[in-house]
């Protein structure tokens, strides 16, 4: 206690009443008080324990609630269009120098965080594909976005680079030599129209590179039909396909909107019989050869010369000669009599990268009559532009004295040009290299000046994708770093005042929109403006015909054993500049369900040649990669992805697989993606690859229903005919579930579905789904809420390949609500199984019981854990997160849940509107991004909705439906279009 | 009371009461043998490698076991059903032997209760501590909440486990307890030690050995032994439900719940002989644990053994008989033959094969090879287990989600834990408590000992 001094007498006895003084001293603070207290009280039993008690329990809150800093400070002025908690829209464009999309980004609170197709854009149709959906992480990407400008390694300011910019261009000028503006594919007008600007005040070559080009076909329908594009392949036109080596449905050219086209051609929904015919020649297997009827493997070397032999065989059928080819490949008489008898209604493509190759397709597609209906030759393909000999010139002039300067822009050749070298030499002859680059790579350090782009979502742009077909970029979010848009520099180095926005906004008003009339902000609401086109008369001419033929008409050279290498972009990996993705190094190739490596596939003859086993190391010309015995690989190649290897990267994608491109070779004055005689060698040692599904045979399981188009045109539920037994069956001892309202389910039609992983990112991307990284993955512990299984059926040379989408089943007797001791999983009167994860306990029983295997166990704390270094880790990286989804913690289950965000989303939409929902309205993230519209999502109490129709269709089964589950997910059969099926043999 | 020269005495060596009060209080009374204290530490130190196992478990997370999204159970369940089996002994012995008025199990009876209390101990240990998250275990029980309508789930087995481990470790715990009550009395009334007399007299419960406490401590016996001998056979039934009531192939079983009570038994049995022969040898207690009480342990074992083989030719008969091509799959293609081959004739030899041995007498009386055989049936039953969870598990109905599971240092580690734990228990069960029931012995002794203690009895009237 305190020692009491007194004043008087009286105050010390306690005599005089002093309380109304104290009272007025406001200054006392609650320990005062308390003191008082103390001091003013006889020290008793009882008091002692209040004090007690108060400081215990006072502490005690002190110090076990951590009460972390929150900074949410609210708008002073709100601006129009931010309501927080509500999610904004704009249209946008994405094109990463290869791949084009017209998209919606879905912004919330300031923050870009989910990217969907647009509707109205006749290229997208409201989908997208997996590397698109990924993008939206890559804006966040702290570690390989290049943060501010540098000048010799250094930072710098945006006045200083300028200003020496500028003073060096005109000294390149003054001397007269040339600028080069080295970038990948642009496809935006306005750019195009400013860098011709640029180079008219700067005297100087545009350069594109790409380093996986359509360089050959843009020389062949040059040679062709004069023309610079590549027709529009309108597959869903087509009766019969035949494809060499084009990965349409993967990588291809544009591979979102062939696949969306792909699925009208196998569509057999609400009795439709006709389904396209698909051979695919290819020398490692791709989704598009896993969907293909009739797929032949073959070495590159001999791909030339079926296609050579397809032509005669076709000029026979059109008359034009008689000669037939000796020792010619088994399928050619039997395509060439369909391809004949699809006149008009069939496209052949190859993705070779020879132009005499590609001047003997285009010549087949004239003899079939396929030029005007289903290759399109007036609304041509834009979106590839670069031509390969124009790099390989490049790199001579900049050894010469002709170039000055160059400038580059969203390319990397000293990762991905073969002749890394040349172009590094040749860059130290130059007055200024200055990159524009947004991300760090091996190429920024040999430039004196990197200025930093912003990201595609930051930016203002335009796109021309397809002739006609424009579409507009604006920003989702001010630019998160010190960077700024390359068009922007472009302008101040010509000593513009205005920026690009405005230059843009100009160009569409003057050379665009201005014939219709159109309004700017309407325009840029939609995003896209389509104009009709005239059909213009396109003349062929075939004069380079013959040559092509005699130089392609020769044996092949080497040994019949050689082993040649195939070089070819994944559907994860692309060309390689989204290395640094961590959804995409964690996404499942596929076929070989292979994450975070590329890796050597190879048949499981030439496996033995070598002697080496899946996960074997073997060096391919000092290259060293693991081995993956793949089945339909070609005997005697390697299929190799492109796109990993990056040493110079962002903390993901840095030093992860090998960088191939260095095997790439030059033929025809092309770049080739293969190489005809590697030196193959097996290597000792093993090397842990991260597969995510083991085992790819169905064991006989019918899991995936199959038939032919023959025996469904007799009998639709032909291979289905167990649905109807375990229907007949269905009796329980039980009350049904009744589902008073709504009662959601999903169909996925197997037919339609192409295996291209779009929905996997879209999920990933809509419901927080953490990376797990290699090693997790190697331990079964992927997190994706939805993943495309992958069976083989058939021989190991040639398999027969299905793909099946497996979301959770949210069956009406889920085995995994009736074992959870603490019902933290069950089940909602609408027919959803809901995971409530603040009541799980973890005891990971619904993990075991669930015989579809879809639960997903948080094994570590994901987010914010600097073991997992991939994007939840940072501030900067959890910025992408949805906030409509819960981010799991550690120790709890986790699975699909149809998106119910979006199903509480929508109903109270329609709920202020005071009407019913529609059908379709719904769309969980997989339904909404799948290009091929494989997935239907709706409410199976309404009878009218696709989904209820999509249940009664004959075709339509559920997983495991003889353990009486009653999955709320329905699949339709797979139908092959071919005469008989391996898998019934 | 009956008393016959066939069945032979119980006891042997002419023991009066005196004798045995000394003799089995004997270690409690003499000083820490140096093997003790080097057994207790090596215990203690396998047991401080499963506290930092644990440890490592509860601060990063499951994700440091080997266990998977297809394999959500590891070894952490195995050893759990494991040591529940091991548990099961104790009492099954104790119950159902007092029920049937076995008076041979009164030198044996106290040891097998104190193994199971251990041994549950160990096993409610391992679906704590594999909970994703702990810290809410309080979830599970039914306690009132404010939390709406979220109750826990009746419908779970992994509830009624909870139940059932929990009411079969309170009985245990008790029978246990009580019947040690006068035996702690009789060493407080002995021992010259200050501590130790206030230790043993307070858990002595001021028994003083009057009639009346005596009757009453007979009716307690039988009405918590009526209890028990319920649990016993309902414990592992229920443990069993948590697989047999899953849809997942090799698990929808209904012979499961008479299957791991056998099991159960079985892997007890073998226990209480490994643990029986290593006190007979080590405190000398042949005169009490007679070559007689091994004999009909061996002779319980040859008959469980016939009947676990029956159940596992069981399984495999209905795999093939239900034309399941799923059950058929797991039994002959992942256990009979596959990835697992190992594991499943390892469970087949060591538990159907190997005690067949005992039919013979000369095995039955050599403890070289009744120890050998009781170790090697303990081995079984753990691969069992193994078969059961890790093969059902890891190929179960989709080929796309099958896959292999290893344990991590983490799993095994804790494993190892709980054996240094069980080990250091039952140590200090040697030392501190009387190994053997002394009363119930001295109830029998004049029963069933003949010799010349008649002989001194009777001269005594």
């Amino acid at each position: 206690m305190e020692k009491k001094y007194w004043s008087n007498i009286e105050l010390l006895n306690g005599s005089v009443d002093n309380s109304a003084e104290e009272l007025s001293n406001d200054d006392r603070s609650l320990l005062d008080i308390i003191d008082e207290e103390i001091a003013s009280k006889p020290s008793s039993r009882r008091n002692f324990l209040k004090f007690c008690g108060f400081s215990f329990a006072g502490a005690a809150i002190a110090s076990s609630c951590e009460n972390p800093v929150k900074r949410a400070i609210p708008y002073l002025i709100k601006p129009e269009e931010v309501t927080p908690g509500k999610a904004n829209h704009y249209a946008t464009t994405y094109f990463d120098g290869y791949e084009y999309n017209s998209i919606i980004v879905k912004v919330r609170d300031g923050r870009p965080i989910k990217i969907e197709g647009n509707p109205l854009s006749s290229v997208s149709r409201g989908r997208t594909t997996a590397r698109v959906q990924a993008s939206i992480l890559s804006l966040y990407d702290g570690s390989a976005r290049l943060k501010k400008p540098e000048k010799d390694g250094s930072p710098t300011t945006w006045q200083i680079a300028d200003g020496d910019i500028a003073a060096r261009l005109k000294d390149i000028a003054a001397a007269g030599q040339q600028t080069v503006i080295l970038t990948s594919n642009i496809i935006s007008p306005s750019t195009l129209s400013l860098i011709n600007e640029f180079l008219s005040l700067y005297p100087g070559r545009h350069v594109m590179y790409e380093p996986v080009s359509a360089s050959a076909m843009l020389a062949a329908n040059k040679v062709n039909f004069n023309i610079n594009g590549i027709p529009d392949y309108h597959f869903d036109k087509a009766e019969v396909i035949v494809s060499f080596s084009a990965d349409f449905l993967g990588t291809w050219i544009s591979p979102g909107e062939f696949a969306f086209r792909y699925g009208i051609a196998r569509d057999l929904q609400k009795g439709r019989n006709n389904l396209v015919k698909h051979y695919q020649f290819e020398t490692g297997l791709t989704i598009t050869g896993s969907k293909a009827d009739m797929r032949y493997p073959v070495k590159p070397s001999e791909e030339p010369i079926i296609i050579l032999q397809l032509h005669r065989e076709i000029s026979r059928l059109a008359g034009q000669s008689s000669t037939t080819s000796n020792n010619q490949h088994a399928a050619i008489n039997e395509m060439a009599a369909a391809l004949w008898n699809a006149r008009g209604k069939s496209i052949i493509i190859s993705g070779s990268n020879d132009p005499d190759v590609q001047l003997i397709v285009n010549d087949i597609n004239f003899m079939l009559e396929n030029y005007g209906s289903t290759l399109d030759l007036n609304r041509l393909l834009l979106t590839q532009r670069a031509i390969d000999s124009d790099m390989d010139l490049l790199i001579s002039e900049m050894s010469s004295n002709a170039v000055g300067g160059i400038i580059i822009w969203n390319t990397n050749p000293v990762y991905d040009y073969h002749n890394a070298e040349g172009f590094i030499n040749g860059l130290k002859n130059l007055k200024v290299t200055v990159s524009l680059n947004d991300t760090v790579n091996e190429t920024n350090e040999h430039f004196r000046y990197i200025l930093p782009a912003s990201h595609y979502l930051e930016s203002w742009d335009d796109a021309e994708p397809k002739t006609g077909v424009f579409s507009l970029a604006q920003p989702a979010i001010r630019n998160l770093f010190d960077t700024r848009q390359p068009q922007d520099s472009l302008l101040k180095w010509m000593g513009k005042d205005s920026d690009y926005y405005s230059y843009v906004k100009n160009y569409w008003l003057t050379n665009i929109i201005q014939e219709d009339g159109l309004d700017w902000n309407s325009v840029l609401q939609k995003g896209i403006y389509e104009s009709d086109i005239a059909a213009a008369q396109v003349n062929y001419s075939n004069t380079l015909l013959n040559d092509a033929v005699t130089s392609l008409d020769k044996p092949v050279a080497g040994n019949k054993n050689d082993i040649e290498v195939n070089l070819y972009t994944s559907v994860a990996m692309g060309n390689g500049n989204h290395a640094n993705n961590p959804w995409l190094m964690e996404l499942p190739d596929p076929i070989a369900k292979v994450s975070w490596d590329n890796f050597a596939s190879i048949s499981s003859q030439t496996a033995n040649d070598l002697s080496v086993t899946t996960g074997s190391l073997i060096s391919i010309n000092d290259l060293r990669l693991p081995v993956i015995i793949q089945p339909g690989q070609a005997d005697s190649t390697i299929s190799i992805a492109l796109g990993y290897g990056h040493i110079k990267f962002g903390k993901v994608g840095t030093n992860v697989g090998t960088n191939v491109y260095p095997l790439v070779s030059v033929m025809n004055d092309n770049r080739q993606l293969y190489l005809l005689n590697a030196s193959v060698k097996a290597e000792g040692g093993e090397y842990p690859l991260a597969i995510s599904q083991k085992h790819g045979s169905l064991e006989g399981r019918p899991i995936v229903r199959e038939t032919i188009l023959s025996k469904y045109r007799e009998k639709p539920d032909s291979g289905n005919e167990l649905h109807a037994e375990f229907e007949e069956k269905h009796v329980t001892l039980y009350k049904e579930t009744v589902f008073p309202g709504h009662h959601w389910g999903m169909g996925v039609d197997l037919n339609k579905c192409v295996g291209c992983n779009t929905c996997v990112i879209a999920c990933q991307a809509e419901n927080n789904i953490p990376v797990v990284g290699k090693d997790e993955v190697r331990r079964t512990r992927i997190m994706h809420w939805i993943r495309i299984d992958r069976y083989y059926s058939g021989g190991t040379d040639n398999p027969e390949v299905v793909f099946q989408p497996l979301p959770c089943q949210h069956c009406d007797n889920a085995p995994c609500e009736n074992v959870c001791p603490v019902s933290a999983t069950n089940h909602s009167n609408e027919g959803l199984n809901q995971m409530a994860y603040n009541r799980c306990i973890g005891t990971k029983y619904c993990i075991n019981n669930c015989p579809y295997k879809v639960r997903r166990f948080n094994w570590f704390r994901y987010a914010t854990n600097e073991k997992f270094d991939y994007n939840m880790n940072s501030d900067l990286g959890r910025m992408v997160l949805n906030p409509d989804v819960t981010v799991r913690e550690r120790g709890v289950v986790e699975k699909c849940t149809f998106c119910v965000q979006r199903i509480q989303e929508k109903k109270l939409e329609a709920k202020i509107e005071n009407r019913h929902l529609e059908d379709g309205e719904i769309q969980p993230a997989c339904v909404q991004s799948c290009p091929a519209n494989a997935l239907v999502f709706g409410d199976l109490a309404n009878t009218e909705s696709k989904i209820f129709k999509l249940f009664k269709e004959p075709r339509n089964y559920h997983l495991l439906e003889e353990l009486h589950t009653l999955p709320s997910v329905g699949y339709l059969t797979l139908v092959r279009n071919k005469e008989d099926n391996n898998h019934e043999a | 009371m009956y008393k016959t020269e066939v069945r032979g005495s119980l006891i042997h060596g002419n023991k009066n009461y005196h004798q045995i009060s000394s003799d089995i209080i004997a270690p409690i009374d003499q000083p820490i043998p140096l093997w003790w204290k080097a057994a207790f530490g090596i215990s203690m130190l396998a047991f401080l490698y499963g506290v930092i196992a644990i440890y490592v478990t509860i601060s990063q997370g499951i994700g440091t076991w080997g266990v998977n999204n297809s394999v959500g159970w590891g070894w952490e369940i195995i050893n759990f059903v494991w040591w529940i089996g091991i548990g099961h002994a104790g009492t099954a012995f104790s119950i159902f032997l007092l029920i049937l008025r076995q008076k041979w199990r009164t030198s044996i009876n106290r040891a097998a209760e104190a193994m199971t209390v251990v041994a549950v101990g160990c096993a409610a240990l391992f679906p704590a501590i594999h909970m994703g998250r702990i810290w809410l275990a309080f979830f599970i029980f039914p306690y009132p909440n404010t939390r709406g309508p979220l109750w826990v789930n009746y419908n779970s087995p992994l509830f009624w486990d909870f139940i059932a481990i929990s009411a079969y470790l309170l009985i245990s715990a008790s029978f246990w307890y009580f019947g040690m009550v006068p035996d702690f009395a009789t060493i407080r009334d002995r021992t010259t030690s200050k501590v130790k007399k206030a230790v043993y007299g307070f858990f002595a419960f001021g028994w003083t050995g009057s009639t009346k406490e005596w009757l009453r401590y007979e009716s307690l016996s039988y009405v918590l032994g009526g209890i028990a001998a319920v649990l016993v056979v309902s414990v592992h039934s229920i443990v069993s439900t948590d697989f047999a009531v899953s849809v997942i192939p090799g698990w929808h079983t209904t012979v499961f719940p008479p299957y791991f009570v056998v099991g159960a038994i079985f892997s007890g049995f073998a226990m209480v002989m490994t643990l029986m022969i290593i006190i007979r040898k080590v405190y000398k207690f042949q005169d009490y644990i007679t070559d007689s009480h091994l004999n009909a342990i061996a002779k319980i074992l040859v008959f469980i053994s016939l009947i676990m083989g029956t159940a596992y030719a069981t399984e495999i008969f209905i795999a093939w008989y239900s034309g399941s091509q799923y059950e058929f799959f797991t039994f002959f293609r992942n256990r009979i033959t596959g990835d697992y081959t190992f594991e499943f004739w390892a469970m087949v030899i060591c538990n159907a094969f190997i005690p067949q041995l005992f039919w013979f007498k000369r095995v039955r009386k050599s403890l070289v090879a009744a120890f050998t055989i009781s170790i090697f049936i303990n081995i079984g039953m753990w691969y069992e287990r193994f078969n059961i969870i890790i093969t059902s598990l890891t190929k179960d109905y989709l080929p796309s989600s099958w896959t292999t599971y290893e344990p991590t240092w983490v799993e095994i580690g804790f494993y190892i834990g709980t054996l240094g734990m069980f080990a250091a228990g039952v140590l200090l069960f040697f030392k501190y408590i009387p190994m053997i029931a002394i009363s119930e012995v001295k109830g029998v002794l004049k029963a069933t000992s003949h010799d010349s203690n008649d002989n001194k009895i009777n001269r005594h009237e």
